[in-house]
């Protein structure tokens, strides 16, 4: 950035800088670093025995397995989809490209509460799909395959719209060679397409997993809050919340900000890295 | 028929194939039973399950919150910017990786928290009661919360666009005897108008769907602090798909009407500036 060298006529006082530095300062504190400190001070109201004994509830544990079951799927799932989403909207041009972009966008715009009824539309007991799934004796809503689905729905763009800007910004140059030169699809791809946009691809599947993991409104509408069966980490403190059980509540929500904290950091890092900034986390 | 143009690298079929299938199987298939369940309740079901009054209020709750809480963000946007990309000062990279928090914050996590903040009895809350402003439990804490979650979009948007700002227009303004304040009114904010409308309409997209952050700290009575995406849960815990669908389908084609009006706008305010 540039403002260290900025001439003077174009250049606040140095008191309104001061002010407005401050002032910014304040407000991102006051409304941004201040619930992050109320989060662990009332987990940790009564000290390190009740988070000790909160982590080790069983229903905690369970909620825990949970959340790492359910991004374990769904981000796989989506990394590798994404990929291909990438390759063919960031190396080709066909027709019906910015359609799919659209498409493959629109989770983003939709309201994560909504993103979780569709899935419940098609597969609920009064869903398209309800009567037969009844009949094979399958459940997916208010069950694990139903946190999943409503997970990938929510997670769906993170990947390929991280993917796409940067492999059209490095251009097909060197896979044009390497297949001139005689190589195949996976020896272009394991040799010069992945570590070209690993930084990139691990950027884009660290915030699909931060979302997957926090996901809330779109998992609450399927999962049937069945304590320690249907319930992700996200769910269990609303839970705990609505029981008054706030150090609880407030332990797992502890845990889950130590993973935005986690997730914020590797973005810093990352974001050096790929040496410039690579868009809002959305 | 979808055909690449002529391109040496190979495997577009089988990527495109695992797209398609992927996106007909996660985002079209959902999306059609969304557009289609409701009208199992005829033209006139339809009607009444999103005029009635509970829903009309909630319709305004979640449309007017996020829109007053986008109102505030894009000055406080604005002023974040700003200060990240003109002044430098010590921690400043800190305090930008700082206004990812709210995205990167799971919503419940965030619901919960700004609940406790702003409680009575809370850090906040507890200064405001002596004003007589309660926060929690009321809409104005619907406010607070798509405040929070809206912010980071403001200010991305705008930094971009604040770092790409001709200094030269700025220079040019002062050497014609502008004083700083005329030329940040006259030169600087017309230049920003597009990226503050399209600030506006990110932070105001995401406000209107906006759930886990907001119910904790809103009280969810109905007529008086309801949000949309509630009754939408509500209904079908009362197994109404079909109108549970319907606010759903209302939520999304407004929100769709309102983005495409700021877009048109934006797009008139940056051809009239260039």
């Amino acid at each position: 950035m540039r403002a260290a060298v900025l001439p003077a006529a174009v250049r606040e006082t140095r008191t309104t800088r001061l002010a407005l530095i401050w002032l910014t300062l304040g407000l991102l504190g006051l409304f941004l670093l201040l619930p992050l400190v109320v989060v662990f001070t009332e987990a940790l109201a009564r000290g390190f025995a009740p988070v000790a004994a909160a982590l080790t509830e069983p229903d905690t544990v369970a909620a825990i397995q949970l959340t790492l079951l359910v991004a374990a799927v769904s981000v796989p799932l989506n990394t590798v989809c994404g990929m291909a989403a990438a390759w063919c909207i960031g190396r080709f041009r066909f027709r019906g490209r910015s359609l799919l972009i659209t498409l493959i966008e629109l989770p983003f715009s939709v309201s994560p509460v909504i993103s979780g009824l569709v899935w419940v539309l098609l597969f609920g007991a009064n869903g398209w799909f309800g009567p037969v799934l009844d009949r094979l004796g399958l459940r997916i809503i208010f069950a694990v395959p139903g946190l999943i689905l409503a997970t990938v729905l929510v997670t769906f763009p993170f990947v390929a719209r991280t993917l796409i800007p940067l492999m059209q910004q490095q251009g097909s140059a060197e896979e044009e060679a390497a297949i001139t030169l005689g190589a195949g699809f996976w020896q272009m791809f394991w040799r010069i397409t992945l570590p070209n946009v690993r930084w990139g691809l691990l950027y884009g599947v660290l915030l699909c997993n931060a979302r997957a993991m926090g996901e809330f409104g779109a998992v609450a509408v399927v999962s049937g809050h069945v304590r320690g069966q249907t319930m992700t980490m996200p769910l269990q403190v609303e839970a705990l919340f609505n029981d008054y059980d706030w150090i609880g509540a407030f332990t797992i929500a502890g845990l889950l900000s130590l993973l935005a904290l986690l997730t914020l950091a590797v973005k810093a890092v990352l974001e050096w890295r790929i040496g410039e900034r690579t868009g809002a986390l959305l | 028929m979808i055909v690449a143009r002529r391109s040496a690298l190979p495997g577009f079929a089988p990527a495109l194939t695992i797209t398609l299938a992927w996106v007909s199987m996660i985002v079209l298939l959902p999306l059609a039973s969304l557009a289609l369940r409701p009208w199992e309740l005829g033209l006139v079901g339809v009607w009444h399950a999103v005029t009635e009054p509970r829903v009309l209020a909630a319709l305004r709750m979640s449309f007017g919150a996020a829109a007053l809480a986008a109102a505030v963000n894009v000055p406080f946007g604005l002023l974040v910017a700003w200060v990240m990309v003109r002044y430098p000062f010590p921690g400043r990279r800190l305090a930008d990786s700082l206004i990812d928090m709210p995205l990167a914050l799971p919503t419940a996590v965030a619901g919960i928290t700004l609940t406790a903040l702003f409680s009575p009895k809370g850090w906040i809350g507890a200064w405001l009661l002596p004003l007589g402003i309660k926060v929690a439990y009321t809409p104005l804490g619907i406010v607070v919360a798509l405040i929070f979650v809206g912010l980071p979009f403001v200010v991305r948007t705008l930094q971009p666009v604040v770092i790409d700002l001709p200094l030269e227009a700025e220079e040019a303004a002062a050497t014609l005897g502008a004083t700083r304040t005329q030329t940040l009114r006259r030169v600087v904010l017309p230049a920003l108008g597009p990226a503050l409308l399209a600030g506006f309409a990110a932070a105001l997209a995401r406000g209107v769907g906006e759930y886990g952050s907001v119910i904790f700290i809103a009280g969810n009575m109905p007529m008086v602090s309801e949000i949309a995406p509630l009754l939408i849960v509500i209904r079908l815990e009362q197994l109404d798909y079909a109108g549970a669908a319907a606010l759903g389908l209302v939520m999304l084609l407004v929100s769709f009407a309102i983005l495409l009006l700021l877009n048109a706008l934006q797009r008139r305010i940056g051809a009239s500036v260039r």
